[in-house]
């Protein structure tokens, strides 16, 4: 599903700052791939270099996405063939409700795929659904998005949105930071049940705790912009037990 | 009318005395530096005939009238808050002071559907009107008005209205101006707020038309406890320029103000923003809070934005705060990375900065009436869900 060969990316306002130093990774369809490193690794750049943020450019190396150049696409057009970010740091915005959000945000992915937009009742029936699916109730719904919402709301609004698009490559960028352990287990249930085979999901996270809930079929522990380490759940219980720094020598030897 | 009672003509000779005195203000002038009268001044203007609709559905001696019909009230009130002296314009409108349009609530009333008074030009060319305002509330009334200033066509029509409000104690009211005049226009406005002891006065401006606008608006807060909420929005393109310049006034204790304007600025556009408070000595335990933000669309949309705070009570709390720019390009990213087009995501964006004045409306019916505007207006089609 995801191809990822030689990535390499700068910042895009200091082309001397490079981030990702050659990137390599695969995920296959109806994988959860887990990304963990330490801090300022890369981690949340390629989060955002995979969602097409301008912040970011791509300077050598290779994605393809379900055959597909992803990194010739637009931010739009990758959401639209079911890429989906689920932010760090979600943006408030001001006047707009959520459900007016969700509803422009599923129309413009149902016109792409040539599908009828749906009405606001329509839609509110999708909404009840999704909610109930994932056991949430609609309280902040008709609040303007993520403003004034606690750290808790505002990662759980991201899920809320990815159980909406119903992306097919999902990526979870820091999810669990901030969280207490309910709504950690609130956030990764959701996930969870949005697990299916013909989909994938990519965990960036700092900590491992979130992989208790979250169960990865590979973990990759990413340093210095690239892919230092790779293994099975268990290597993030190593990761855990012993931290990052017995890593890096074998990174430098690499 | 045929002739006028003795009380209006003296009225009218103090506001040209006062215009003969001053004249235009000019670019000089520290209140008007920003804004260019002489579109106005250089004009010969015809004496216009506009007219007032009133739409209202109210109870038994509420009064809804023109000036034979509310003489009375008029005498009583009118010239009383917008001072002649404080502004040129105000005394120029003072001076052929007519269309007069009333609105009195007496005490303990309750109006519960909005009382919607339209001003339109008849006939053509370029032409002077002096539309004018007076509303009237008594000791605990309550009220809802929409005054709105329409679209006189292509025409270079010149209104200098004025309004002024008198809130009872513990009166209510729910007041929303729109200006949608022509791009040709010009529009000169004035509103004087004179609040009793814990009324509330919720006032939203939205200017949307005119070519050269310049809207004063100034509350009094004269008795106790008194609240006020002081919302402004413009939405404007092409060559149009707007001034909003406020001034709230704490004359006693325990009162508190919130005052929110946004603009949004696209083309040549240009707004100017001046809100001055003043806490006078005694005004304790006054909480006032202010607000512009400015939203520039294009390079050669411009805003300037002045807070002046005059404090000289020693407990209070006020703060303020402007902000001025283009469109967050995170936020822009965020929309994009859900798939929104950059056009449809800059759109939205756009409009939740607007609609987030609008919210501050109680109103349901008549926030969305503006929110309909509003969308028209930023070609924002479809409709905020349910």
């Amino acid at each position: 599903m995801l191809e990822i060969k030689g990535l390499k990316a700068t910042v895009t306002t200091d082309a001397k700052n490079e981030i990702l130093k050659g990137l390599d990774l695969s995920v296959r369809a109806g994988e959860v791939h887990a990304i963990m490193g330490p801090n300022g690794s890369g981690k949340s750049t390629l989060a955002a270099v995979l969602a097409g943020h301008p912040a970011y450019t791509v300077t050598g190396g290779t994605v393809s996405y379900r055959g597909k150049d992803l990194l010739e696409m637009s931010p739009e057009d990758r959401a639209r063939e079911g890429v989906f970010l689920a932010f760090q740091y979600p943006v408030a915005i001001r006047g707009i409700t959520n459900s007016y959000f969700l509803r422009s945000a599923l129309n413009a992915i149902r016109k792409h795929r040539g599908q009828e937009e749906l009405d606001p009742l329509d839609f509110l029936q999708v909404l009840e659904t999704k909610l109930k699916q994932i056991g949430w109730d609609d309280s902040f719904l008709n609040r303007a998005v993520n403003d004034g919402f606690s750290g808790g709301e505002k990662k759980r609004n991201e899920i809320l949105q990815m159980a909406i698009l119903e992306p097919t490559l999902a990526i979870l960028d820091e999810t669990d930071s901030g969280l207490d352990i309910d709504a950690l287990k609130t956030v990764a249930e959701a996930v969870n049940a949005l697990r299916r085979p013909d989909r994938a999901t990519v965990v960036v996270t700092h900590y491992q705790r979130l992989l208790n809930y979250i169960v990865p079929d590979r973990v990759h522990v990413l340093a210095g912009g690239r892919i230092v380490k790779s293994g099975g759940k268990e290597l993030a219980l190593e990761l855990e037990a012993k931290g990052y720094d017995w890593i890096k020598p074998e990174a430098v030897a690499v | 009318m045929s002739v006028a009672p003795r009380w209006l003509t003296e009225l009218r000779e103090k506001g040209a005395a006062r215009f003969a005195e001053v004249g235009f203000p000019t670019t000089r002038l520290e209140a008007w530096r920003f804004t260019d009268v002489r579109p106005i001044a250089e004009t010969s203007f015809a004496h216009g005939v506009s007219r007032w609709t009133a739409h209202a559905s109210t109870p038994p001696h509420v009064l809804v009238g023109d000036l034979a019909q509310a003489e009375g009230v008029a005498q009583a009130h009118l010239g009383r808050y917008a001072d002649v002296s404080a502004n040129p314009f105000t005394a120029l409108a003072t001076a052929f002071l007519e269309d007069v349009q009333v609105v009195s609530v007496p005490a303990r009333t309750e109006v519960a559907t909005p009382i919607r008074l339209s001003h339109r030009f008849e006939g053509t060319g370029a032409v002077m009107t002096t539309p004018r305002l007076l509303i009237v509330l008594g000791d605990q009334a309550r009220a809802t008005v929409i005054e709105s200033h329409e679209d006189g066509g292509a025409e270079a029509t010149f209104s200098n209205s004025v309004t002024e409000i008198v809130l009872g104690n513990g009166a209510e009211l729910d007041y929303v101006r729109v200006q949608r005049e022509g791009a040709a226009a010009s529009h000169i406005a004035t509103t004087q707020s004179h609040q009793g002891r814990d009324s509330v006065l919720r006032s939203t401006s939205i200017a949307l038309g005119a070519g050269l606008s310049r809207h004063d608006l100034g509350a009094v807060l004269a008795g106790t406890g008194a609240s006020l909420v002081l919302n402004g929005l413009s939405v404007l393109s092409g060559r149009q320029h707007v001034d909003y310049h406020t001034t709230i006034d704490h004359a006693q204790p325990h009162g508190e103000s919130h005052e929110l304007f946004n603009g949004v600025f696209d083309q040549h556009a240009r707004g100017v923003f001046n809100g001055r408070i003043i806490v006078r000595p005694g005004a304790q335990r006054t909480d006032s809070k202010q607000t512009n933000n400015n939203l520039l669309l294009s390079g050669d949309a411009r805003a300037d934005s002045q807070p002046q705070l005059e404090i000289y009570a020693d407990d209070v709390k006020c703060t303020h705060g402007a902000t001025l720019g283009p469109l967050d390009a995170t936020a822009l990213f965020y929309l994009r990375s859900r798939g929104l087009s950059p056009q449809a995501a800059k759109s939205l964006l756009t409009y939740g900065f607007a609609a987030d004045v609008l919210t501050r409306i109680a109103n349901v019916p008549v926030r969305d009436d503006l929110d309909r505007a509003i969308r028209a207006r930023l070609g924002v089609e479809t409709r905020a869900a349910a």
